[in-house]
């Protein structure tokens, strides 16, 4: 179970997020939408501590993210997958090394890492890439490597940032099935951030809205697709103002 | 007036302790040899490449113009083999490292910088952290030992370049023997001629590489920033490079 217990974060005096508070229950798939610089991505770094709340903290299955040591952010690390916007695959890397790399990490026997290798990029239907370098690849592609290298470590968690986000809507669906595969296949929790309507309802069990710093509304998708926050309406329509 | 002084302070000492967090952590890095043990000689080829065609052809001119302006400046009243004494001398101690350093500052602590600037800000270096990697392990301490290791060797080759360049010259140019220039070159010669122009320029690499990834891995805001970083990298390393050539002669020359 994660925790967001009121998390506050500001940069350079910006307040991001005031209080922000949200559980994400065993085996869902949790959505998190909101406007473009919300603070999602922010939010969602706190969960693997790469970024430090000012107040406020994370806690995973009770550990609370701030307060561990080196040793146990690792831990806390190779439990959970985090999936970039933009992919951030290492461009010296082709992409079956780019998915050997956390594996090498764990000290796994060669043909494991192998094995594992070749099932991760199966699952996300890339086999056959494996010398091939980022730079060479279509951004969907990349994005399935980076979940292929997520996915390989047999995390507990996933978390995704903006998965479909610039990309075709047969691309985009592509990736909803992806995610849903993952979860039948690995049976993780899941928090998926992004900005993308038809994607939050494919691949959602439940949906919070980040506005202002702080949960605006939570619910599962009929409650969200239902609501009476003029709000949350606005941005689920897409209206502007 | 005050105010801007004390907030200019404020950021110093922060700048300041930055710094040394960079640095403690860097250290701690070092028990990670797993890590940086197989990406270190990577590293090393790479600065070798990048910085010893340049080194050595900046050496290459600097050792005739050296032998010429030492005979133009002894005007018969001071011994033509005199000559080796100043190429010698100038290359070991200060010019070999020097103009060397200001080259490797240009090539190799810009090129790193732009390089982690970029995994910085495309997120590659959260990535890393994500898979249970240190950055400081991963990227900071094989580009460092990389620099310190490699630029005294690079250095000791440019050395003799300009040390043969200026032989060249005197014996091509001044009507200078070859017993003569060696004769010169051995005159003053003492060891300490050799390590501290040696250890002079590891210092330099370390301090080039550190810059580099300091400010690579302080990159913020996309391209821009990135070109931001590797600007900040040859001016900051440049300068201190310079203060730092001051500092040893002060401290070992005296
Ligand atoms: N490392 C950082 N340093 C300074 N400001 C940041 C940093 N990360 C995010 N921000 C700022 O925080 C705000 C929220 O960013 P983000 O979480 O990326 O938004 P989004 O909801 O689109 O993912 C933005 O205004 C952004 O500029
Ligand atoms: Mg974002």
């Amino acid at each position: 179970m994660i925790q967001f217990q009121d998390l506050h974060k500001a940069f350079d005096g910006k307040q991001v997020l005031t209080g922000f508070t949200l559980d994400v229950k065993d085996g869902e798939t949790l959505v998190i939408i909101g406007y473009s610089g919300s603070g999602k991505s922010v939010a969602l770094k706190h969960v693997v501590g790469l970024l430090h709340p000012d107040a406020g903290d994370v806690t995973v299955d009770g550990r609370a993210v701030s307060t561990l040591d080196r040793p146990s952010l690792a831990a806390l690390r190779r439990e959970i997958g985090f999936v970039f916007q933009f992919a951030a695959l290492f461009d010296s890397l082709n992409v079956a090394d780019n998915v050997r790399l956390g594996l090498e990490r764990r000290g796994l026997p060669a043909d494991e890492i192998a094995e594992r290798v070749r099932e991760a990029l199966a699952l996300v239907d890339l086999t056959g890439t494996d010398d091939r370098y980022p730079a060479e690849l279509s951004g969907g592609m990349r994005k399935r490597v980076g979940i292929a290298r997520a996915i390989a470590l047999r995390p507990r968690y996933m978390l995704y940032d903006e998965p479909t986000t610039g990309l075709d809507p047969v691309t985009s669906a592509v990736m909803d099935r992806l995610m849903v595969r993952t979860r039948e296949h690995l049976g993780v929790t899941g928090v998926v951030v992004t900005h993308d309507m038809r994607s939050a309802y494919t691949v959602g069990d439940r949906i919070a809205m980040l506005y202002e710093g702080r949960v605006r509304q939570v619910g599962t998708v009929e409650e969200i697709r239902q609501t009476e926050d003029p709000v949350v309406r606005q941005f689920i329509e897409g209206r502007p103002s | 007036m005050i105010a801007h002084v004390g907030r200019s302070a404020v950021a110093g000492i922060k700048a300041v302790g930055r710094f040394g967090q960079f640095v403690s952590d860097m250290v701690r890095a070092l028990s990670d040899v797993a890590t940086w043990g197989r990406l270190t000689p990577v590293q090393m080829r790479r600065v070798g490449v990048d910085s010893l065609p340049v080194a050595l052809f900046i050496a290459a001119f600097t050792g005739v113009v050296l032998a010429l302006q030492a005979s133009y400046t002894f005007t018969g009243t001071v011994p033509l083999y005199f000559v080796g004494t100043l190429v010698g001398k100038t290359m070991m101690l200060e010019l070999g490292p020097v103009l060397a350093g200001l080259a490797l500052a240009g090539r190799v602590g810009a090129s790193m910088a732009a390089e982690l600037g970029t995994m910085r800000v495309t997120e590659q270096v959260d990535a890393l952290e994500t898979l249970a990697y240190d950055p400081q392990s991963y990227l900071v301490v094989p580009r460092v030992l990389a620099g310190t290791a490699m630029f005294p060797v690079i250095v000791a080759l440019a050395i003799l370049t300009g040390i043969l360049t200026g032989w060249l010259a005197s014996l091509l140019l001044l009507d200078l023997s070859t017993q003569e220039f060696i004769k010169g070159l051995k005159l003053f010669y003492r060891f300490k001629d050799t390590w501290f122009g040696l250890f002079k320029s590891a210092t330099f690499g370390f301090t080039i590489t550190l810059v580099g990834c300091i400010v690579g891995l302080g990159t913020r805001g996309g391209a821009e920033g990135v070109g931001r970083s590797t600007m900040q990298a040859v001016v900051y390393s440049a300068v201190l490079l310079l203060m730092l050539d001051a500092f040893w002669a002060m401290v070992l020359l005296r």
